[in-house]
């Protein structure tokens, strides 16, 4: 089947006068991972609560495995999964009684939904923390447990908004490890985040979402390359060289290098000529006898690409 | 549509178990929930009883007796709108909302609990009562209408703070508006003293609002009085609250 899991037709939806959505369109092949990226107020999670039902689109269709989320709600929610911003558990009850109760709902027999959340305490590593308070729990261990709780019933289509917001590095990169293994199972994901490393981390695909409209589309490399690709830069230690220099790399370039007078730092867009570039600019610049440090070869980051779509930063909140 | 009410039925009791043990697990609701009442109780009959003058039979513990009971039945309803605004707040509801489960599950199961936590309440406060010197009057039938009322307004006021929980949305103003509606409503009833101690222009209020009516009744069980008068105002009251309130939940529910 060559069908797509989740197919987005120009939806739109207001909130009085604040157009949250402003008719974006797209869709997800089965088994694929897709971004959405932007900043906050964007309108990543409107367009989620929409794909999960709890909210009607003013305008617009969107199915899910083939299914309109409007009127055929009864048959989208069984195939989905949600984990939210914040953790949806109970600090109150323990991990394994959050995720029997969730299987419960999911009208599993009670004999199944309590060996289904020792499954998944298991797999996400919750085991020995399993009959203890969530309360108890570090953040981590909380959005694990939540997104255990949005498997229970094994989801086609997963949604998970902005899953490691507000969590520490180190828990972000476990985060990163347990969506990655959830992935390989072939579940197809939708994931929105306002960090641009964590998109082009998991997402096959990305969708930049900017004021309610899609901006950009493609792959990570694709959107990349949208803003002139690779950068050569190093700091010429000298000051009084800096124009040597910026002379010696100018022919590696169409377009100026640019020299950051503050820091002496030297820029030079190479495009996709990568580690020949480099090499050219080092032998350049050693002819030319001058000294420089931190010379990196600059792939652009997603960062790059938010602010010459839209002209401001991604982590800007309105 | 059997298989539909089947599922709600126990999905509803899923809920009022989850809701049930997570009220277990906190101190602080067990105290508010138990330890409160029988602080009104020991308080209005130590402290105010003296110098409150009633004349119905049995004296003063008699009088308060049923109006703790109505009070507390009142009171219950603060928390069923703050475990809603919690439950809103820490995503529950969007992921309750998002899966195949009955949509009036949570909220069934939400007032099912509170009655549950009620019904516990009262118990105690009649134990303490009895020991304090309260005591039935009008046999056991009328005794345990009394109880069954006192359930149905608990449900009442429940249901209307289920929608102000679900409507507001946030945990503290859903809490500081239920001082507002609940307060005033339960002091200036005929739950603590008699009305005709109020100045006029708040008798004019205070003999006419449900919660009077409704401890008007729960007293006249539990003492002796005129039955059917009051017994029929409080039925009408609280269907009207159920009609009108628990429409208003289950919309509030829905545009969550």
């Amino acid at each position: 089947m060559t069908e797509a899991a989740i197919v987005v037709e120009d939806l739109h939806k207001s909130f009085g006068s604040v157009q949250a959505l402003r008719g974006i369109g797209f869709s997800v092949p089965r088994g694929t991972v897709l971004g959405v990226l932007g900043p906050n107020g964007a309108g990543k999670t409107t367009a989620v609560r929409i794909l999960t039902t709890l909210l009607r689109p003013d305008r617009g269709r969107a199915f899910i495995e083939g299914h309109d989320v409007v009127a055929e709600a009864d048959s989208v929610r069984p195939l989905i999964g949600l984990a939210g911003q914040s953790a949806a558990i109970q600090e109150e009850l323990t991990g394994r009684e959050n995720l029997e109760i969730v299987g419960r709902l999911y009208h599993l027999p009670r004999a199944r939904a309590r060996s289904r959340a020792l499954e998944l305490l298991d797999r996400f590593n919750l085991v020995d923390a399993g009959d203890r308070t969530a309360r108890t729990y570090s953040g981590g261990m909380k959005r694990r447990l939540d997104l255990a709780a949005s498997l229970v019933a094994d989801p086609a289509v997963l949604f998970l908004d902005e899953p490691t917001t507000g969590l520490d590095p180190r828990s972000r990169i476990e985060m990163w490890g347990v969506i990655r293994d959830l992935v390989k199972g072939g579940t197809t994901l939708l994931l929105t985040t306002q960090y641009l490393d964590e998109a082009d981390e998991l997402a096959d695909d990305i969708i930049v979402i900017d004021h309610g409209q899609v901006i950009a589309s493609g792959t990570s490399d694709a959107l990349k390359d949208q803003v002139g690709g690779d950068v050569l830069e190093f700091v010429v230690t000298d000051p009084a060289r800096r124009a040597d220099a910026m002379a010696a790399v100018t022919p590696l370039s169409e377009s100026r290098p640019v020299l950051d007078d503050n820091t002496g730092q030297v820029s030079v867009r190479i495009g996709r000529r990568g580690s020949d570039a480099l090499i050219e600019g080092v032998r350049r610049l050693d002819q030319e006898k001058i000294e420089v440090r931190g010379l990196a070869l600059h792939r652009p980051s997603l960062d790059d690409v938010f602010l010459a779509l839209t002209g401001h930063a991604a982590e800007e909140v309105e | 549509m059997t298989g539909r009410l089947r599922w709600a039925v126990l999905d509803s009791w899923t809920m009022v178990e989850r809701n049930v043990i997570l009220w277990l697990r906190v101190p602080a609701y067990i105290m508010f929930t138990i330890v409160q009442p029988l602080m009104f109780m020991v308080l209005f009959k130590y402290v105010f009883g003296g110098a409150i003058a009633v004349g119905t039979k049995g004296g003063y513990v008699d009088f308060l007796m049923p109006g703790v009971i109505g009070q507390t039945a009142a009171f219950t309803s603060f928390s069923t709108a703050i475990a809603l605004a919690k439950e809103i707040q820490q995503g529950s509801i969007d992921r309750f909302r998002s899966m195949p489960m009955a949509r009036s599950a949570v909220l069934v199961g939400r007032l099912g609990a509170d009655l549950l936590r009620l019904l516990l309440t009262i118990a105690v406060l009649l134990l303490v009562g009895y020991a304090v010197g309260f005591r039935f009057h009008n046999g056991l039938g009328p005794a345990v209408l009394m109880v069954i009322l006192a359930l149905a307004i608990g449900l009442g006021m429940a249901t209307i703070s289920a929608f102000t929980g679900l409507a507001i949305k946030d945990e503290e103003s859903v809490q500081a508006f239920g001082l507002i509606w609940v307060f005033p409503l339960t002091f200036v009833s005929a739950a603590f003293v008699p009305i005709n101690t109020m100045p006029g222009w708040l008798q004019a209020f205070a003999n006419n609002q449900p919660i009077t009516i409704f401890i008007d009744e729960l007293r006249n069980l539990a003492i002796g009085g005129p039955l059917w008068l009051h017994l029929w105002q409080s039925a009408l009251w609280l269907l009207g609250i159920f009609i009108v309130f628990g429409t208003l939940a289950v919309r509030a529910y829905r545009r969550v």
